[in-house]
């Protein structure tokens, strides 16, 4: 193989490290290198794990000189959020709190990569315990557009997609709790999905908001999104919100990338005011290639979505105000104040002064208040009423249509520093993802051009009902392909040089 | 307050009624936690029996453990409780070091078990008396680590140079079993208190969910309590913690209504707070006050799904549930024919289930609870330990009472052959060979040893020649000594006669 390693797809990389054409030492060393070359600019990075990553890339070499059978993904790199816990490396969900931490374990997913034998290239950037749209709330400074290093990659897995577009993993993993993996894509010319609740292993994963979370691929075409799906999902004993049951065929859905027959919704309550022209331009004209390709459109009502970004934004907090009272400076991370005067009270509360940004002590103190005494059932309470409704309005919807379209974000990548002190801006640009992640559903976010004004990527959502992942590859399959027919590759291959 | 004085409990209940509940919680005896795999076993070294689960490390998650929740079922059952179709759990969130999350997964307002009673027995001046406790609700949650504090005066993490934290106690399951208030017992408000502890003890026991000993903290208790004068609303209530013996039980329900009497009695008002018993004297003092009470902010857990326990799998666990105490003692005393003193007497013994092993086993009734009952009930006590935890067998009872009837042990000796095995010296045979206790039955030697002991006394020796044969217990005493007590005394004493030519 003499062409550059990094801009290969998974898929190709697979099958030329399989058939001994390249070995996976050279294509993670080649990945290796451009991230030494490139990631100073991008900063898509926290963590680089080069020796455990050539190690990996050195069993597989000896497996399939050995002729052991290889998993599809053999060989292939992978950048990982740096969320999800990895044995011995370091693991922030980037923040301060957690500096310096190393798992003393391995998360599920990242068991499955390693049991697929996919090599780990490092941990990347993220808004501070997922929490962002933007990657700026990183404790470690934020991480830069591909496509114009002036603009955000979309939050909180900014670093996972910005990887993807600067060719420094082929694959990555994010997690997404209210469109932590779709509105990167969106921003970044990538695909990602976030699957069904509980179809992908939580374990590990250091919780946002337990409800709404769920890891997912990420890639920058359709099949190696599937692909990565494949390996990483199934039933874990060790979540108890795993689902029980089979995988769709992800992979083959998105190789048959069949739509004839298919009727796709548009969410009138996701199609109206307040997107950017460009954006909304791209996915009209989705929309008739999706028409063209044999697919029927029907407008479907969902009139209770215009309450899930407030449902949302007590939901995520409750759980966030919970699940991050462990970093206490008890146990690991930092600790500060620790001088022999302070009581073990005044410690805790220096370390979560210390140790947490703006943005989390913002839903702290929200989701504290929403759940106190006398205020829970006006708002925890209420909240939770509002995710029932909107999962009846998705189910009354797929009654008449087989997958949902929507834009996957209402701007293309606004400017860093835009939204950073207008948290309201800042949480709009989910509007459309959250009542996915509210209803426990599955969506893809894919790209479908560049806005005419801006000449940055729009992203298009595809969402299914539970457990129905592979109408979204079917789907954004056949998008893609036909894309690629127009354009003559996938639009990726416009991005910049670095 | 400081109180020094209390109003004594006859008088205080000559104007007040008290109402009280109960908060127990039992540490079940299941082998692994109540979220992970890790040994629930007492005693390790600290912090070795944790994983990253019952650690709370960043991205863990808890799996219900499947026994725990069989558990809760079957005490449910044997409370008499309903028990739910669905219910969740909930998470109680308070900052301590000794929580490794943070917060506790609990049960919140839905429990598994809920609307049950256990009807207890009391003694009265008029004869046994029975008393139905109403259990409101019997829910699951996970115990906390053990915090151990280094300097300081109180004992207490506040003034401690240093604490440390052992968290193999973390994650352990625990159930908490709450009664409803119960009113009307009067003075017999401590004794019911005890009694139900007691009943419900056994009742683990029984279904061998918990081992419960309370000086392991395998079972706890907190009392509330509240005074009011005939005829009027029940008191404020106070909430006692640490009560964690029968004994203190008793005492602290006892020591509480002398005290809210007292407070009562000077016209003021009876604060709710948690207050801290202390077994060394019987009396509690003030913690912290109820009405600055913590938000725990309770939600539903997100990371477990719903527990929701068929009514074939309740069924099925109703079918295995064993005789309940009350009616086993009942059936015993029948089968024995025993008085209720003598019942009361096994019973606090912890010797019940050991006396009917043994009869299971082969041996006499009356021989079983001979043996349990005293000697090895001295030996219990003198060594501090459980009647059950000695290490004798029925089997071995049996064997030594056969070893008895043959005439090749006596009392004295199976004594020494216990005390043997409770060293652990080994097994009966073993520990008669070691220790040489056979019974000396070769007339030649015993002979030798009568000689022997009329010669030392031979005035003695002539009172009986005379016809005093009341005399003879001397010289049998005398044998006796010579042969380490290894020797049958109506033998020998049969034998001195002959020897002198005396007959009874």
């Amino acid at each position: 193989m003499t062409e550059d390693l990094t801009r290969q797809s998974a898929a190709v990389l697979a099958a030329a490290i399989a058939a001994k054409e390249v070995s996976a030492q050279e294509v993670a060393t080649a990945h290796l290198e451009r991230i030494a070359a490139v990631d100073g600019v991008v900063h898509a990075f926290l963590h680089i794990s080069s020796d455990s990553a050539m190690a990996q890339a050195k069993r597989v070499d000896e497996k399939i000189a050995a002729g052991t059978e290889v998993g599809p993904l053999a060989g292939v790199p992978l950048a990982l959020k740096d969320v999800l816990a990895m044995h011995g490396e370091p693991t922030t969900a980037g923040s301060r709190i957690l500096q310096g931490w190393k798992p003393p374990y391995d998360s599920t997913v990242v068991a499955r990569l390693r049991a697929a034998d996919i090599v780990i290239l490092g941990k990347t950037n993220m808004d501070e315990f997922a929490m962002g749209s933007s990657t700026e709330h990183s404790a470690y400074g934020p991480t830069h557009n591909p496509w114009d290093l002036t603009r955000i990659p979309g939050g909180s897995g900014g670093g996972s997609a910005a990887a993807l577009a600067a060719f420094e993993a082929p694959l990555a993993i994010g997690t997404d709790t209210g469109g932590s993996i779709r509105q990167p894509a969106a921003v970044t010319g990538t695909v990602g999905v976030k699957p069904t609740y509980g179809a992908v292993s939580r374990y590990g994963q250091i919780a946002l908001a337990s409800s709404l979370d769920q890891p997912g691929p990420c890639a920058r075409s359709v099949l190696d999104t599937a692909l990565l799906h494949a390996a990483i999902a199934g039933h874990d004993p060790m979540d108890s919100t795993s689902l029980n049951a089979a995988v769709p065929d992800v992979v083959a859905a998105a190789r048959r990338a069949d739509i004839r027959g298919m009727r796709i919704g548009v969410v009138k309550e996701l199609s109206g005011d307040g997107y950017q022209a460009g954006v909304s331009q791209r996915y009209h004209e989705a929309l008739s290639i999706l028409e063209d390709l044999g697919a029927t459109i029907i407008e479907v009502s969902c009139p209770h979505f215009e309450y899930a970004l407030g449902a949302y934004y007590l939901i995520l907090p409750s759980e966030a105000s919970s699940n991050l009272a462990r970093f206490d400076g008890m146990r690991y991370g930092l600790r500060t104040g620790d001088d022999g005067a302070n009581s073990v009270e005044q410690v805790m509360s220096l370390t979560r002064e210390q140790g947490f940004g703006p943005e989390v002590k913002r839903r702290i103190m929200l989701g504290t208040y929403a759940l106190s005494s006398g205020y829970y059932e006006a708002y925890y309470g209420q909240a939770q009423k509002v995710r029932t409704l909107i999962t009846s309005d998705f189910n009354a919807a797929f009654a008449n249509v087989d997958v949902l379209v929507s834009p996957t974000a209402p701007t293309t990548a606004f400017k860093l520093g835009e939204k950073l002190d207008d948290p309201l801006a800042m949480y709009l640009n989910d509007v459309a993802t959250i009542p996915v992640n509210l209803a426990g559903i599955c969506a893809m976010s894919l790209p479908v051009g560049l806005a005419p004004e801006d000449q940055l990527p729009v992203g298009l959502q595809i969402m299914a009902p539970a457990m129905a992942d592979e109408r979204l590859y079917l789907a954004g399959g056949a998008l893609e392909a036909a894309l690629v027919d127009r354009w003559g590759h996938l639009l990726i291959e416009e991005v910049p040089s670095l | 307050m400081s109180q020094t004085t209390y109003v004594p409990f006859e008088q205080a209940l000559k104007v007040y009624e008290p109402v009280f509940g109960l908060e127990t919680h039992v540490e079940l005896g299941t082998k692994s936690k109540m979220w992970c795999g890790c040994s629930t076993d007492f005693g390790a070294d600290a912090n070795t029996q944790v994983c990253p689960v019952c650690l709370g490390l960043p991205g863990s998650m808890p799996v219900v453990n499947r026994v725990a929740v069989e558990s809760t079922i079957r005490i449910g059952l044997a409370l008499n409780c309903s028990i739910a179709t669905w219910c969740r759990f909930a998470r109680k969130n308070y900052f301590y070091p000794d929580m490794p999350k943070d917060y506790q997964i609990s049960q919140y307002d839905e429990p598994l078990c809920f609307d049950g009673y256990l009807d207890v027995t009391v003694e009265t001046p008029e004869g046994p008396q029975v008393v139905r406790v109403e259990i409101e609700r019997v829910h699951m949650e996970e115990d906390t680590g053990k915090l151990t504090h280094a300097g300081g005066a109180t004992g207490r993490i506040h003034g401690a140079d240093y604490s440390l934290v052992d968290y193999n106690r973390a994650g352990i399951p625990l159930i908490e079993i709450v009664t409803k208030p119960v009113s009307g017992t009067g003075a017999l408000a401590p004794a019911v208190a005890r009694a139900y502890v007691s009943e419900l003890r056994d009742v683990m026991r029984a279904l061998g969910v918990s081992d419960v000993r309370m000086e392991e903290g395998s079972l706890r208790c907190d009392v509330n309590l509240s005074l009011n004068r005939p005829g009027e609303q029940w008191g404020t209530r106070s909430e006692t913690k640490n009560v964690n013996s029968l004994r203190s039980v008793e005492r602290a329900v006892r020591s509480e209504i002398e005290r809210q009497a007292s407070v009562l009695d000077l016209g003021d008002r009876v604060i709710q707070e948690t207050r801290h018993f202390h077994e060394d004297t019987g009396r509690s003092t003030s913690g912290r006050s109820k009405e600055q009470a913590e938000d725990y902010r309770y939600f539903p857990e997100p990371d477990l799904v719903p527990v929701a326990p068929s009514d074939a799998w309740v069924e099925q666990l109703r079918s295995t549930m064993p005789e309940m105490p009350s009616v086993k003692r009942a059936r015993l005393q029948a089968e024995w024919n025993i008085n209720e003193f003598e019942l009361a007497s096994l019973v606090n013994a912890g010797a019940l289930d050991l006396v009917e092993a043994s009869i299971a086993a082969g041996v006499d009734s009356v021989a079983a609870r001979k043996w349990w009952t005293g000697e090895l009930l001295r030996v219990a006590n003198d060594t501090g330990v459980e009647l059950a935890d000695l290490q004798v067998s029925p089997g071995q009872i049996r064997e030594i009472e056969e070893l008895i009837a043959l005439g090749a042990l006596n009392d004295k000796l199976a004594r020494q052959v216990f005390e043997g095995i409770i060293h652990g010296e080994g097994d009966v045979a073993s520990v008669i060979a070691a220790r040489g206790l056979a019974v000396v039955s070769d007339d030649t030697a015993l002979l030798a040893a009568i000689d022997q002991a009329l010669s030392a006394q031979p005035d003695v020796a002539d009172k009986i020649r005379s016809g005093k044969v009341q005399a003879a217990g001397a010289i049998v005493g005398a044998v006796m000594k010579s042969t380490k007590g290894q020797a049958d005394a109506a033998k020998v004493r049969i034998l001195l006669l002959e020897r002198l030519g005396v007959s009874e």
